[in-house]
């Protein structure tokens, strides 16, 4: 044809398997893993790490405090039961004739036997008990709250990212004003317009007063009608961050090749948005989720003083004013490991989200 | 059938900013069925744009300012390319015309098995398909490939960038297309994966019969495999011939130009003349 | 087929581009600034400037001290004299509002520079080496991340009887400095590799001439997002904790007339005029911080900035973006181009 001399085309050569030619990929391993173990393993090793870390500190903190005021702590309180008195000298540091080492290691004892101490503030009742009350609630609505702004932050970002340009992104602007409102302001003023002067809302707590939980309808009822207000307030003032993380994310992603490739197959629109656009973009979402858990904590926190709810966050402030240490380092062991667990679960869902974690081992 | 598959007419393509470009300029050519056309030129000539422009393929600012692009369907029927509307040009990808991309890197959904991406194609363009015909169907795209059935599940990231390639080009005969446009297909490979794709883009269009327009700024490589080549610069074909005339008897200055400064052999410069 | 061995010349290569001229020291200034050069950052400066000038004058534009007490004129709504009415105890709220910026501001950006400085070194470092060094940076700051920040400040901030502004910042400052070191050393890592580093490696040149000038002036822009963010996460921090009272009420700042406006059941009683002003001036330094950022962030990624504008331009002209179809108009006007465009002997459509 040219100058070019076409090659022989030797018809006895073997027909050459692509897999082995030319390229580089090998045969592949039948049923190869599909669950991301080095992956989770060494975040699981991070994780211990932190847990290690937040205990320690966690143990330093009432030995930090003035000394004087711990010891009136316990001579104020001659009620102490001889063995609730001695969980908390070694919780709090009392045993000044025992090592640091020592003390450290009774402290690991206590922990691993599920005794933390008698909370003072409430009749002696052990910290345990106390806290394992009132973690539900927050639980429920810190949880409810922060997936439903996830999800409506989520998915809003995604719209707003693929109609670049609209009036969709004066959105933006305005959810991320109201994420920059104090929450606990908010609160306050979701309690002064809706509670005190509509009443279309109870001013506080969980549930009536006077009522014992129970599973009835009625009960479920006026949960529901006490947690509206503080669920609608975590979620206004939370929804900013994730439609704007991803609206970011959806403009670096719409750019990518492979949309480009979607719209030449052929794909509806729907199909592109969805399949192929968001659900790229929503991976860094989902790493900063698990980042700010710790952030959203603090933020229950103050709403559950605003609106008198009986989680964790009210506890430790009720504890932080009556000076009852042992509940205070109870409530902050508590809160720490569910923040761990919430960033447990969110790396899990990351891993399974994203298949470039998943080395193939073959 | 006629004998031609794609009547491109005095087609412009202008970019609408501050100052407008036209990156495509008054273009006329008329692509034959089952011939290889190749389209070459420097960087920034217009050949990808026209290649999309033609399929309506190119985002704003892009726009098509004059001309008319006619598809000659084997059904014997005209579609007016250029007349189509949003949901009709939908239906008319990836159905009659394909595109393999360049640099299959990115090119493929991160997120998703090749074989869903694969299906994808099958479930908006051939609804009445059942999931077990898809799946079979996939499976024997990816036979076709030589990529194996057994790859369907595997993830882009899990694939060498030559069979990421395969997968393209599998994707792109999913639905036996008349014509086929690939954009640099080899470019981001090495010589002996080039060599495979070549030689499988060739054998599969013995066997389907399908139209390929082939652009790349490899003029050597268009010398050797198509039947045409379009020489394009600064929106303009400067020269349309067959491969031969274009490698023995160049007519204008820039083909000359690209001829030349490709490395010979024996190392000397300019145009081999006969 | 013979080749003929002979030649025609191959056309002249182009001439070399002449050299660009170096960029001057005020040059280079001036586009170190560049990030607050958009009309976001420049409104959000105007706002914090506003907030830091009331700080500075307090007592020169406070028509009132914050304490003085007026017992006839007890939770008045506005008025001309109290322009934004009085306290439970008569004290002008207006006069606190002012007084209560200089906590905010001081606490604010002193937190803030702590926290940037740690992230910095920590993040910088942890960024460019490598190893085992990096590694156990990296997990400290995870450890600083994942566990929960206002907790511990709670628990920390009750150890004190009656701390200063200082040691307030200072606390909100160590639990803050995570984040941004994360982010900056995902950035050094990824800086490290990039050519004009390995140049430099290459020449020998000392590793803090590296950092500094090298890597420092790409980095400037996240560190000041980094910093901005700090800022807003501690003026945060400190209304909440003096709102809660775990930081005694004596120091003024927004949140703790808040407080004192809570305990004294203002928000039962509709006494808009106490609680909406300090809560205003919050949200107000919030969405100026935020304006910052937003304009910082589209500097860092243009497509940020031009993918909303260049949507809204298209629009202009009846161009949508998003769609995925080339749209087709044909000019009146045909442009003038030489019609020999050499299409070679072939037939015509």
């Amino acid at each position: 044809m040219t100058a070019v001399q076409p090659q022989p085309q030797p018809e006895a050569q073997p027909q050459q398997d692509a897999l082995e030619v030319g390229t580089t990929a090998t045969t592949t391993v039948q049923g190869h893993s599909r669950i991301p173990w080095r992956f989770l393993a060494g975040r699981a090793a991070f994780y211990l790490f932190t847990l290690w870390a937040a205990i320690t500190i966690n143990f330093f903190l009432p030995r930090m405090m003035k000394g004087d005021a711990v010891t009136q702590y316990l001579s104020r309180n001659r009620n102490v039961s001889p063995e609730a008195a001695d969980a908390l000298r070694a919780l709090l540091g009392l045993d000044t004739d025992a090592s640091m080492l020592e003390q450290y290691l009774d402290y690991w004892g206590l922990l691993l036997r599920g005794d933390l101490g008698v909370s003072l503030l409430h009749g002696l009742r052990p910290v345990t008990e106390v806290i394992s009350q009132a973690l539900p609630w927050t639980v429920g609505l810190v949880g409810f709250a922060t997936i439903v702004s996830f999800a409506i932050g989520t998915i809003g970002g995604a719209i707003v990212g693929w109609r670049r340009g609209s009036r969709l992104d004066g959105l933006i602007p305005l959810t991320t004003f109201l994420s920059t409102i104090p929450y606990f302001w908010l609160g306050l003023l979701a309690i002064a317009v809706f509670s005190v002067n509509l009443g279309w809302f109870p001013i506080g707590k969980a549930y009536g007063v006077g009522i014992t939980p129970e599973l009835s309808a009625e009960f479920i009822g006026q949960v529901i009608q006490h947690g509206t207000l503080p669920a609608a307030t975590i979620v206004i003032a939370s929804l900013g961050g994730w439609m704007l993380g991803m609206r970011n994310m959806m403009l670096t992603v719409l750019d990518e090749d492979y949309v480009m490739v979607a719209q030449a197959k052929g794909m509806p629109n729907r199909r592109v948005l969805w399949r192929y656009a968001a659900r790229n973009a929503v991976l860094p979402q989902i790493q900063s989720f698990a980042l700010s858990i710790g952030f959203i904590v603090g933020g229950t926190i103050v709403m559950e003083m605003v609106f008198s709810y009986p989680g964790v966050g009210k506890l430790l402030l009720d504890a932080t004013n009556a000076k009852d240490y042992a509940l205070m380092q109870g409530v902050f062991l508590v809160i720490t490991l569910s923040v761990l667990v919430a960033n447990i679960l969110a790396d899990v869902a990351y891993a399974f989200l994203d298949p470039r974690t998943r080395q193939t081992e073959a | 059938m006629r004998d031609a598959l794609l009547s491109v007419h005095d087609f412009s393509v202008t970019y609408d900013v501050d100052p407008p470009v036209e990156a495509v300029k008054n273009v006329t050519l008329e692509l034959r069925r089952g011939e290889i056309l190749g389209l070459a030129g420097e960087s920034g000539c217009g050949k990808t744009t026209l290649a999309y422009g033609v399929q309506r393929l190119l985002k704003a600012p892009a726009l098509i300012t004059s001309g008319s692009v006619v598809f000659h369907d084997a059904s014997g029927e005209d579609v007016e390319v250029d007349r189509l509307d949003a949901e009709q040009m939908r239906r008319f990808r990836w159905d009659k015309v394909s595109m393999v991309f360049q640099g299959a890197m990115n090119a493929l959904n991160p997120v998703a098995p090749i074989g869903a991406q694969l299906e994808d194609v099958f479930v908006v363009h051939r609804p009445s398909m059942s999931r077990a015909e898809r799946r079979e169907a996939v499976a024997e795209l990816l036979e076709i490939v030589k990529v194996g059935r057994q790859r369907a599940r595997s993830f882009p990231h899990e694939l060498s960038g030559g069979m990421r390639q395969r997968v393209m080009i599998a994707m792109a005969l999913a639905l036996r297309p008349q014509l086929m446009v690939m954009d640099e297909p080899t470019t981001a490979l090495d010589v002996l994966v080039q060599r495979e794709i070549l030689r499988q883009i060739s054998q599969l269009r013995h066997e389907f019969g399908f139209t390929v327009v082939f652009i790349t700024h490899d003029l050597p490589l268009l010398l050797e495999i198509s039947d045409r080549i379009a020489i394009m610069r600064e929106g303009e074909i400067v020269e349309l011939d067959t491969a031969e005339r274009i490698w023995s008897n160049p007519q204008d200055g820039y083909t000359k130009t690209l001829l030349s400064s490709f490395p010979r052999l024996t190392g000397e410069r300019g145009v081999v003349v006969r | 087929m013979t080749t003929d061995l002979r030649t025609e010349p191959a056309p002249d290569l182009h001439a070399a581009p002449a050299p660009r001229p170096r960029a001057t020291g005020r040059a280079r200034l001036g586009s170190a600034f560049a990030m607050f050069r958009n009309r976001k950052s420049i409104t959000g400066l105007v706002i914090l400037g506003f907030f830091v000038l009331v700080a500075i004058l307090a007592d020169v534009i406070a028509p009132f001290s914050p304490t003085q007490v007026d017992s006839t004129a007890r939770l008045e709504p506005p008025s001309g004299a109290h322009w934004l009415g009085t306290t439970h105890l008569g004290e002008d709220v207006l006069s606190q509002v002012i007084y209560g910026t200089r906590g905010v501001i001081v606490v604010g950006f002193l937190a803030a520079i702590m926290a940037t400085i740690i992230a910095v070194l920590v993040g910088v470092i942890a960024g460019y080496l490598r190893g085992w060094r990096s590694e156990s940076l990296s997990a400290l700051t995870n450890v600083f991340l994942v566990i929960p920040g206002l907790p511990l400040i709670i628990i920390v901030a009750s150890m004190f009887d009656d701390p200063p502004l200082v040691v307030i910042a200072a606390v909100l400052g160590l639990t803050g400095w995570a984040w941004g070191a994360r982010v900056l050393r995902a950035q050094t890592m990824s800086l490290r590799n990039r050519d004009f580093v390995q140049a430099a490696r290459a020449n020998g040149e000392p590793l803090h001439r590296i950092i500094g000038n090298e890597m420092l002036p790409n980095l400037m822009a996240l560190i000041a997002a980094s910093f901005v963010g700090t800022v807003t996460a501690a003026i945060l921090g400190l209304t909440t904790l003096s709102y809660i009272g775990v930081i005694p009420v004596n120091t003024y700042n927004w949140g703790t007339i808040l407080n004192w406006a809570g305990a004294q059941g203002a928000f039962r009683q509709n006494q808009w005029w106490w609680f909406l002003p300090p809560g205003l001036c919050i949200a107000a330094i919030g969405v100026a911080l935020s304006l910052i950022n937003f304009g910082i962030d589209e500097y860092v990624n243009p497509r940020l900035r031009s993918a909303g504008e260049r949507a809204r331009a298209m629009r202009k002209r009846g161009l949508d973006v998003n769609d995925p179809v080339t749209a087709v108009r044909p000019t009146a006007v045909r442009p003038t181009t030489s019609p020999g465009s050499a299409t070679s002997a072939e037939e015509r459509a």
